[in-house]
């Protein structure tokens, strides 16, 4: 029944905060006078890429509360955020990749410590699909699920921070210490876009959830049925 | 249409099709879901008339 309540009051949160942000990144925002208008990749790449963060935190979330608890659905809810995080996580390299391009010239710099590291988590986190499904389900396959989903976890603050550690910089650093490098609108922009992005997730998280849950219901019921 | 435009509208292309391939894979789960309660609704009826 939550499901049912939250879930069309999500999808249209999403449609509405995504024609914002979409008209906000195109028309709103001024364009930057150093990259000119490749620099409005921005306002989705670097969401996305924070979405990932928070999909794999929360995975990594429900991966501790089905460690301390036993609870299957947690388990479940951690599968499916680490989905997600996958799937924002290749849409953040896509993009990236074309935002180098026009920047740099090349699809790909394997000197970049940010680039480098965000592979690696996103490679880490496709390998937790491997482990998961070489597994029969089960407690075991919940219990090696959980403990791998919380060692990712500690990956995010070092590809969350490579930039900082980073020695050459090529890399923009939008987000310092002392505030962000853009103006009052850009900033308004990105966050219009990051409030969309994260609604997003939340939108298809319910969604897979709701599906997976609706398979596993019926599975039994088959099972119920059949014996 | 410059270089700069091109790629910029690809970024955003990108996003758009990861976001409908998705939407695309969820549709068809559905579908096989809405298959599956149909066979368990025949599958009940039949043990009816059986029963």
């Amino acid at each position: 029944m939550r499901i049912h309540l939250t879930l069309p009051v999500l999808a249209a949160a999403c449609t509405g905060l995504f024609g914002l942000a979409i008209g906000l990144a195109l028309f709103y925002a001024p364009e930057d006078a150093d990259q000119g208008l490749s620099q409005r990749i921005f306002y989705f790449h670097v969401p996305l890429a924070l979405t990932a963060y928070a999909c794999f935190g929360w995975g990594a979330w429900k991966a501790l509360k089905y460690l301390r608890t036993r609870d299957e659905r947690a388990d479940l809810e951690s599968y499916v955020a680490i989905h997600q995080g996958v799937i924002f996580g290749a849409l953040t390299l896509l993009t990236g990749s074309i935002w180098a391009r026009v920047s740099w010239g090349v699809w790909w710099s394997w000197g970049e410590d940010e680039l480098v590291l965000f592979l690696v988590l996103f490679l880490f986190y496709c390998a937790y699909f491997m482990l998961r499904f070489s597994v029969d389900a089960g407690p075991a396959r919940a219990n090696m699920s959980a403990v791998y989903a919380l060692f990712g976890v500690v990956l995010i603050p070092v590809s969350f921070l490579a930039i900082r550690l980073s020695k050459q910089f090529i890399h923009p650093v939008v987000f310092k210490l002392d505030g962000p490098q853009m103006t009052g609108s850009q900033f308004f922009t990105f966050c219009v876009c990051l409030a969309a992005m994260l609604t997003l997730f939340a939108t298809l998280y319910a969604i897979e959830l709701a599906g997976k849950r609706l398979d596993r219901s019926l599975r039994e019921l088959k099972e119920l049925l059949t014996a | 249409m410059t270089q700069s435009e091109k790629y910029t509208a690809a970024a955003y292309l990108v996003v758009f099709l990861g976001v409908l391939v998705y939407v695309v894979i969820i549709g068809s789960k559905l579908q096989r879901l809405q298959r599956e309660v149909e066979q368990l609704v025949a599958l009940v009826k039949e043990k009816r008339t059986d029963g």
